[in-house]
């Protein structure tokens, strides 16, 4: 008999110019967890997203149980018993958690939704997978933890055969991670194929059957964990041998130059996000910030950088008090901000890489004179950046929006990083760029750090933070709850800080 | 910014002929003849003397309030309602044209010509006030104001600014010393027009308030995070968008009206919003366009009695030209992917 | 008491506007019954188009398409359909023409929106310069239309004291039908299927995508929907409301509706209950005229609904969050 639950023969999808799919075939058996391996860029969610019928693909063909399904079709997808989990949730965040499990097919009396019979099908569901929901709370209001499992009931509720994951565990702790690995157990052996899409080598390791290479668009080769070790999976996934050549000396920390003190901010929703948080940072250090996102980092960065209003308590930069101040004030004081989400914040995507790169200095000489801007000095200072940080193209009159994310990246690294600061405060600084830029990017914040730069790094990469970090501060709940040393610490441990555990 | 054909020439040229073929349609089908009203067209509006006069003349206006739109447009702001700063530009224009008897030509007139600017500021800037504090969009606004301060002149010119002992409601005649003066025959308007659409360009690119508008325009949470003030941007925005109407009103009054009545202004700001959009917000790149429907504006009333045909055939064909410029339809047909302009979307303030 | 003020928020705001005005009502009513029957039912007659076509906003925009082009969606339907019944001396035919003009233009805003991506707004004034340039060409003088509609008494709402006489009575079949499709529109949107998946696509489309509905399709009929509507509240101004077609004859009213849906928070029921009481206070207005309280200038009395209307939105803008998709062209295929 045929185990084969998924085929893909020879797929390819361009955008644009880039190729992100090239003649990828691949196979997902019955029961069988798959693992998608690759550096951000590969072509894995392109690839996943074909499957789904969510992006149509130029060629090649998708087979499942036997069946061809047509292409870019999700309602098709779904009929086939594929289900999947987005990277970025796909939740209408203003609807219950049992309307958003119901849609697309809703149980119904006439054309009337019958909502008992969608809270009873909810209950039915955590019930028989041991993942507990309120199915009356509106999603927007859950923690993540649990948005993620409303995304995965809503896959399951479609009887799934095939179940896609496209990088689950990134906004997990530690111990979510663990709990989720097991859930994925228990699907196989209930006959489920997995993919499960992937970028950290350890989650493959323990819970792959198979392991599925891809690089720049094209598979490149097939493993097992056992026949695997980190290395070997990371060297075939970058297409070189990886040495981390980070160039760490010993830090030589000095006074404090920012000092937060029972600070309070509200996000978006108007909900307390950062409560009554202290921390100092000194000259010459990296403070990494350890925690699972939406625990308030990114309205700390936010608040520090005067883009968001605080409600109470202080914060003082060079010992001067800088509540209340715009980001423009703060900038002046010394201080950049490698924000979190660079299309939306750092960077304006239709003006030029020149443009960009002087984003926040536009004002300052030699950029301009009174009110006339001088765009010569605007691009030979941007000419230099472009060939000090490496960004990759042409020329810099080329929009923002022509370049990949890495070198998006390191126009903003770029700019924030050549303005003399005292401090720097990067969020995210490595999210969704390739390893080489990482590398790039973790020595230049090291560099700055030796020049007597202080450094605020804000990651939910928990290596990123034990591979560069001279402190660690673990945030929970809008509070740091802990101060650790990277040298004298163990994953599991920050692990149970980040969800909440006491010391 | 560069030139290119399929885009620039030939989805214009094209949208104006498919107009024209379905505009000739529309007459022949209420029994006129569509190519005398064209000839009637070409001759009046671009051929004969008299008529390129008044073809630069309102192609002037057109130029002003086309950069009142456009420069909104650049800070993401879409003034769809100029007209009322115009008609609020033109009238305090004319008062103060009217009312200081004895001044010199060269305080007369720049004076008024501020006065006029400054009133239009002030509706179009009350406007980027509501958007800025409460959130109010400032396309309903704007709108809502068309209305008030079309009822708020009417009433000024009935009563208070009304010309006595005589039969229609009017004002006084504007002095000369706040009139335009010509420059061989021609409307300096179209040349003040002309530096003022070169003037917002090299604001627009060499100036730090051009770059606030623009990094505004285009994302506000990156401009507010590079250290501009959002909500002092979208009020100058409206604040300059609406002084550019209130000017363009004044000019009209000194060079053309010499006196207000509210019925001369109408259409000035909306044919703007034609301009604007064909000229794809670019402050230089409007001009071509505004001369077009200057010409079809100054043919409007030949066409009547000339053609017999209704004078509205030309607001039908501009509405089709802007209609095939902008739907991204014909240029799909010619193959150009060029990504048609944005305003700031939705409702959120 | 400090406190007290600061709790003196909008929703009390709101509460006691209402209080206020069922208070009025009832003082004018003991004081001159038939007057204020005439106005009551006058503010419903004004009501009701800017309660329809509110809802011309809200089945667009719960999809996540802003429509500023009610007004020329609204000023092509009253054409045709005025001048087809005109023709054809029916105003049944004349009324079907206005909705299928409605949906029509619709049409056009979608493929301009939903199928090629435009920015919304200036899509939907070019609907708008297009409507206003086309009826303006083709406008002829002197035609009537045929009949008029019947006029029904509601059975027994009608008789309800107080109430009755004014609000259930007398009504042309278009502000039965008003009455009847509002609650039917707000149990459509939060009861059934289709509410649901209208909703999720307004609110966020790529869900709803990777939940196996169709965006484009559920955007586009929605739209048309709005534009049957649009097409009806047109049809209803010219064929009952004022019995005639007038070059522009909207005048902003397209907009005011817009503002109206935004007071009402998107909702059927509170944007119907703002354009009623917007009615009320334009039937009021109307009727101070009549008084001849000499000391208003006609004009001022004139540009209230304007004024009316910014005062609205100047007092609900900031503060309500319209559907999060609102605007924002779909694109499926995103790398």
């Amino acid at each position: 008999m045929d185990t084969t639950l998924l085929r893909i023969e020879n797929l390819s999808k361009t955008f644009a110019t880039v190729k992100a799919n090239d003649n990828i075939s691949l196979e997902v058996n019955k029961g069988e967890v798959v693992a998608l391996l690759g550096e951000n860029g590969a072509g894995k969610s392109t690839l996943v997203k074909s499957v789904f019928g969510l992006v149509k693909p130029d060629s090649g063909t998708i087979t499942i149980k036997g069946e061809v399904i047509e292409a870019g079709d999700t309602a098709a997808a779904i009929r086939h018993g594929i289900g999947m989990v987005h990277q970025h949730f796909q939740l209408v965040p203003v609807m219950s958690v049992a309307e958003n499990i119901i849609l697309g097919d809703e149980p119904h009396k006439g054309a009337f939704i019958s909502y008992a019979e969608a809270r009873e099908s909810v209950k039915e569901l955590s019930d028989k997978f041991g993942l507990d929901i309120d199915p009356d709370a509106i999603v927007e209001d859950l923690p993540v933890g649990l948005q993620q499992r409303v995304e995965i009931l809503k896959a399951l509720r479609k009887n799934v055969d095939l179940l896609i994951l496209d990088e689950p565990t990134a906004v997990l702790t530690p111990q979510e991670i663990e709990e989720l690995l097991q859930v994925i157990r228990n699907l196989s052996s209930q006959g489920v194929g997995i993919i499960f899409i992937t970028h950290k080598l350890r989650e493959v390791l323990a819970v792959a059957d198979r392991i599925v290479v891809l690089r720049n668009g094209k598979s490149v080769g097939t493993a097992t964990p056992k026949e695997s070790t980190e290395s070997s999976l990371a060297q075939l996934m970058i297409g070189r041998e990886v040495i981390f050549r980070l160039d760490k000396k010993e830090a030589k920390p000095g006074a404090v130059v920012l000092e937060i003190d029972d600070l309070y901010v509200k996000d978006d929703r108007k909900l307390m996000s950062v409560n009554g948080l202290s921390l100092s940072l000194h000259a010459g250090e990296i403070l990494g910030v350890a925690g699972v996102e939406g625990n308030g980092q990114r309205e700390l960065v936010e608040a520090l950088t005067g883009m968001r209003p605080t409600v109470k308590g202080s914060f003082s930069i060079l010992g001067e008090v800088a509540i209340g101040k715009n980001p423009h004030a703060i900038h002046t004081m010394g201080v950049s901000h490698v924000p979190e989400d660079r299309e939306k914040d750092g960077l304006i995507a239709t003006l030029s890489i020149d443009e960009n790169l002087v984003l926040n200095q536009y004002k300052n000489p030699p950029f301009a004179k009174g009110w006339i801007r001088n765009i010569a000095a605007v691009n030979s200072y941007a000419a230099k950046m472009i060939e000090k940080f490496d960004v990759r193209t042409p020329s810099g009159k080329y929009p923002i929006n022509s370049l990949s994310g890495g070198n998006k990246q390191k126009v903003v690294i770029a700019r924030e990083m050549s303005q003399d600061s005292k401090i720097i405060i990067a969020s995210q600084p490595t999210r969704g760029i390739d390893i080489g830029s990482i590398e790039f990017i973790h020595n230049q914040l090291l560099a700055s750090r030796d020049s007597g730069v202080a450094v605020l790094l804000v990651s939910a990469e928990l290596d990123e933070i034990l591979s560069i970090s001279d402190r660690i501060a673990v945030m929970y709940g809008g509070k740091i709850v802990a101060i650790l040393d990277p040298h004298d610490v163990d994953r599991t441990q920050i692990g149970r800080l980040m969800a909440g555990a006491t010391q | 910014m560069k030139l290119k054909v399929t885009r620039d020439v030939l989805v214009p040229i094209a949208s104006v002929l498919v107009a024209l073929a379905i505009g000739a349609i529309l007459i022949a089908s209420q029994g006129h003849s569509p190519m005398t009203a064209y000839h009637v067209l070409i001759v009046k509006g671009f051929q004969s003397t008299a008529g390129l006069q008044s073809t630069l003349s309102k192609a002037g206006i057109l130029i002003m309030s086309g950069l009142a739109i456009t420069i909104g447009l650049r800070a993401g702001l879409f003034n769809i309602g100029a007209q009322g700063q115009v008609l609020s530009g033109a009238l305090a224009f004319t008062y103060v044209g009217y009312r200081l008897h004895g001044l010199p030509i060269w305080i007369h007139l720049p004076v008024a010509l501020v006065v006029g600017a400054a009133f239009g500021a002030l509706v179009g800037g009350f406007a980027g006030f509501l958007k800025a504090t409460r959130g109010v969009h400032e396309v309903i606004s704007t709108i809502m104001l068309n209305s008030i301060m079309a009822g708020v002149v009417d009433y000024l010119t009935q009563n208070q600014f009304r010309l006595q002992g005589q039969p229609n409601t009017r004002t006084p005649e504007i002095l000369h010393s706040a009139r335009l003066p010509h420059i061989f025959g021609y409307p300096s308007g179209f040349l003040i027009a002309v530096l003022l659409a070169f003037f917002v360009s090299w604001v627009l690119k060499k100036t730090t308030t051009g770059f606030e508008f623009e990094s505004v325009g285009r994302n506000r949470n990156a401009a507010w995070y590079a250290g501009i003030s959002v909500k002092k941007t979208i009020v100058l925005g409206m604040l300059v968008s609406g002084a550019i109407a209130g000017f363009t009103g004044a000019i009209f009054s000194s060079e053309t009206t010499g006196y207000f009545v509210p019925a001369f202004y109408s259409g000035i700001g909306f044919d703007g919003i034609t301009v604007a959009l064909l000229g794809r917000a670019n402050p230089k790149a409007l001009i071509p366009g505004a001369i077009f429907i200057g010409g079809m504006r100054s043919a409007q009333s030949a066409i009547q009695f000339e053609a017999g045909v209704a004078p509205d055939i030309i607001n039908l064909l501009l509405a089709l030209v802007l209609f095939f410029a902008t739907a991204p339809f014909l240029a799909k047909l010619l193959k150009s992917n060029a990504k048609s302009i944005t305003t700031t979307s939705g409702w959120g303030s | 008491m400090l406190n007290t003020i600061k709790s003196f928020n909008f929703k009390s705001w709101k509460f006691l506007l209402s209080v206020a005005t069922v208070a009025l009502w009832i003082y004018c009513y003991s004081a001159n019954m038939d007057i204020t029957n005439s106005v009551v039912a006058s503010g419903m007659r004004f009501g009701m188009p800017l309660a329809l076509a509110s809802m011309v906003g809200i089945m667009c925009e719960r999809s996540g398409v802003i429509n500023i082009g009610i007004e020329g969606t609204m000023l092509l339907s009253g054409f045709t359909g005025f001048y087809v019944a005109s023709y054809s001396k029916n105003i049944v035919i004349g009324l079907v023409i206005a909705i299928l003009t409605g949906v029509l233009t619709s049409f056009v805003h979608a493929m301009m929106t939903i199928k090629w991506g435009m920015d919304q707004i200036i899509a939907g004034t070019i609907i708008n310069i297009l409507a206003s340039g086309l009826t303006s060409f083709l406008y002829r003088e002197g035609s009537t239309v045929p009949n008029t509609w019947p006029i029904f008494d509601i059975p027994v709402l009608s008789k309800i004291p107080l109430l009755g006489a004014s609000l259930f009575s007398q009504l042309g079949p278009i502000q039965l039908f008003g009455m009847f499709l509002i609650p039917a529109i707000w149990v459509m949107m939060n009861k059934t299927r289709w509410g649901l998946r209208t909703r999720s696509v307004g609110e966020n489309p790529g869900a709803a995508d990777t939940a196996g509905i169709n965006v484009i399709r559920m955007r586009m009929t929605n739209v048309m929907i709005g534009g049957a509507i649009g097409g009806l509240v047109g049809g209803f101004i010219c064929l009952e409301l004022v019995g005639s077609f007038s070059k522009d004859f909207t005048a902003g009213t397209g907009f005011t509706a817009l503002a109206l849906m935004i007071f009402g928070r998107w909702n059927p029921l509170g944007a119907f209950a703002a354009a009623i009481l917007f009615g009320l206070a334009q039937a009021l207005a109307t009727q101070l005229q009549i008084f001849g309280v000499n000391n208003v200038p006609n004009q001022f009395i004139t540009i209230l609904p304007y004024v009316f209307t910014i005062l609205v939105l100047a007092f609900s803008a900031g503060k309500v969050r319209p559907p999060a998709a609102a605007g924002k062209p779909y694109e499926k295929e995103q790398s």
